[in-house]
């Protein structure tokens, strides 16, 4: 098992290289320059131009520039935003706790509906609820981010009055960030409907982001679930008289969860995608708003550092995944 | 009053292309402790029938039958709880690929205490004690070690072991055996048989045997029953069917054993079992058999008495009196 670890995280080498080398690259090759940009509306004098282009390193070959980022970035170094002049680290840790409460709630949202909604469906393909279930998925999954988030914010904000719409938190609270997570931090102020409000102000952006790998996970659920049911150990598991609830649950559901998991890890890129979209959508402070603030201001140093980051998330999680795999199902640990 | 007593057990799957009848009115029982074995081709039925009784059928199946009873209770009229209660517990099976028919993701262990928690209440400690004991009797080495370990980790034979004493877990009064050693080495099916007998003897067990091998029904049972496209075409004590097979399909199955052949090629029987298309209209041989005439291939034959076997043929005094060959 120690072995299966450290052979998936070797292969963590390659992949972060070249993340480094896209992210870097892929910055530089869109148009605008980041000091004109800076300059704003009344522009600058040639000599304040020239001594910005030395300050920021540019007047040197762009291979060099790459490897004084890639040295800076073995150094746990990010480098400093153009903009705010603080470290892209630091800036990076202030936001993510945002977008992690908000990916993390998404990622259960989708899990808790989508595992039994999929088993159920399984279990009584071809009937109404299957039936039901599977076009709503499909509803789901083809359905624009931006316009399901419009949509809900539309009725559940506007006409029913029912959730804000937008932000973390009410104005009226207030309290020091502690974690960096609004539920934890708003229980822990101990301040009255403090957390009432945070969980209010989560549930749009929660459903609007976990819908996606909602419809995912039923559907793939179901399409494991149907080709688990057909096994000959399922057969044994009924010849030994145990409930349908545990054959469905218990033993099939444990063999039919590699395929999900494997959904579950690639969701995760699509979740943090996906959050871009519905932090602008909702104004929440999160890094994906952050990272598009940045590639509008050309802030070099915060979209490199950001993809990144968001890159060696994913690749964790996936790390995890393959872990996981190991653990649920015996005989692949052993290949 | 049998064990086990079917009659008229009809079973028809719904296809794309209509209903198909694998199972058509087949009969059967088996006393306490007696060996009942269902021999056929492959698509005679004689599976489908057990999986029947075992409520193990997709729900594409529809089941009729005038009688599915076990111990006197009518399992089609008990509800599906109830039935719980006795699969797995007063009957059991057993399958033909122990290597699919165990969980990959558990340990052998946690899938024979389940049944044993399940059925029978036991707590841990007495599950494991019995988990063992278990192990010992179907004879798997190092019992206690081999309950860790994952069904992928052991050979076929020992898988079959497991099952087996899955199977005989909550000693049960009825114990069906399909095909239990068509996956297996040749040794290791002597020894699996050899197991099954032995258990029978020990607890008494009622066995239904299927298998489409005529060697083993010779060693092992005790009244054989022949199955042929889901009907039962002859019933005999195992010396006389194979003294005195009845039904010409009997007299080609043995025929085609390899001890019995006269010349360096085996007989055969030509063609195939009728399946959902091809089905006839008279006897369901007549197609492949040598005495098949128009009466055969017009009026299907009704079973005759136990002295002929209870034989579906239309000829069986003929064929006897040698009138017909």
């Amino acid at each position: 098992m120690f072995g299966y670890f450290l052979t998936r995280l070797g292969m963590f080498i390659p992949t972060f290289l070249g993340v480094t080398l896209i992210s870097f690259m892929f910055i530089r090759v869109l148009p605008g320059d980041p000091i004109i940009v800076m300059a704003g509306e009344r522009g600058m004098t040639e000599e304040r131009y020239q001594e910005m282009v030395e300050k920021l390193g540019f007047d040197k070959p762009v291979l060099q520039q790459y490897w004084d980022y890639l040295v800076g970035v073995l150094h746990g170094d990010l480098g400093e935003s153009f903009v705010t002049k603080k470290p892209v680290w630091d800036e990076f840790f202030a936001l993510f706790p945002a977008t992690l409460e908000l990916s993390i709630c998404a990622m259960i949202f989708a899990v808790a509906l989508g595992l039994p909604a999929g088993v159920i469906a399984a279990v009584n393909r071809g009937k109404f609820f299957d039936r039901a279930l599977m076009s709503s998925a499909l509803v789901g999954y083809s359905m624009p981010i931006f316009w399901w988030a419009l949509l809900l914010i539309i009725v559940f904000s506007g006409n029913l009055g029912w959730t804000p719409v937008s932000g973390r938190i009410d104005l009226l609270y207030y309290f020091p960030s502690v974690t960096g997570f609004m539920l934890i931090d708003s229980l822990l102020s101990g301040q009255a409907g403090a957390f009432g409000s945070a969980v209010r102000h989560l549930i749009l952006p929660t459903i609007v982001l976990g819908t996606i790998p909602l419809a995912v996970i039923a559907r793939q659920t179901r399409s494991a679930m149907l080709e688990v049911l057909g096994e000959d150990y399922i057969r044994t598991a009924r010849a030994k008289g145990l409930s349908p609830s545990r054959i469905n649950g218990l033993h099939a559901l444990r063999n039919a969860l590699i395929p999900v998991i494997t959904v579950i890890g690639l969701s995760v890129g699509t979740l943090l995608a996906g959050a871009i979209l519905t932090e602008t959508i909702f104004s929440w402070p999160g890094i994906g708003k952050w990272m598009v603030d940045s590639i509008f201001r050309r802030d070099y140093p915060v979209v490199q550092g950001g993809l990144l980051m968001i890159a060696v998330i994913v690749m964790l999680v996936n790390l995890l995944v393959d872990v996981l795999y190991g653990i649920i199902n015996p005989k692949i640990r052993r290949r | 009053m049998s064990l086990l007593d079917i009659r008229n057990l009809t079973v028809e799957f719904a296809t794309a292309s209509g209903k198909f009848r694998a199972v058509d009115g087949v009969d059967l029982s088996v006393d306490k402790g007696e060996l009942m074995a269902i021999v056929g081709e492959s698509g005679s039925g004689k599976s489908v029938s057990m999986l029947a009784l075992m409520g193990l059928l997709p729900w594409t199946a529809t089941i009729t039958a005038d009688q599915l009873s076990f111990e006197g209770i009518d399992l089609t009229k008990i509800s599906a709880r109830d039935r719980r209660k006795i699969i797995g517990k007063d009957i059991a099976m057993i399958f033909q690929e122990p290597m699919s028919s165990l969980n990959p993701c558990f340990t052998v262990g946690f899938q024979i205490k389940e049944a044993l928690r399940i059925h029978l209440g036991l707590n841990r400690k007495e599950r494991h004690e019995r988990a063992i004991e278990l192990f010992d009797q179907v004879g798997i080495p190092a019992p206690e070690s081999r309950l860790n370990t994952f069904p992928h980790q052991m050979s076929g034979g020992m898988n079959q072991r497991v099952m087996i004493a899955m199977a005989i877990a909550c000693k049960p009064k009825l114990l069906i055996a399909d095909e239990p050693t068509t996956a297996l080495d040749v040794t290791i099916q002597a020894q699996i048989l050899d197991l099954l007998l032995r258990l029978r003897d020990e607890q008494g067990m009622g066995l239904v045997l299927i298998t489409h091998d005529m060697g083993v029904v010779a060693e092992t049972a005790e009244r054989v029953q022949v199955q042929y496209a889901g009907q039962k075409v002859e019933e005999q004590p195992v010396k006389d069917l194979f003294r005195t097979p009845r039904h010409p399909y009997t007299v080609a199955l043995l025929n085609a054993l390899p001890e019995r052949a006269t010349s360096k090629l085996l007989p055969t029987i030509p063609g195939v079992v009728p399946g959902q298309f091809d089905r006839p209209k008279g006897c369901l041989f007549s197609p492949r058999c040598q005495y098949a005439d128009d009466l055969c291939r017009s009026l299907p034959p009704t079973p005759h008495s136990a002295e002929f076997g209870k034989a579906r043929c239309h000829y069986v005094e003929k064929i006897i009196a040698g009138e017909l060959a």
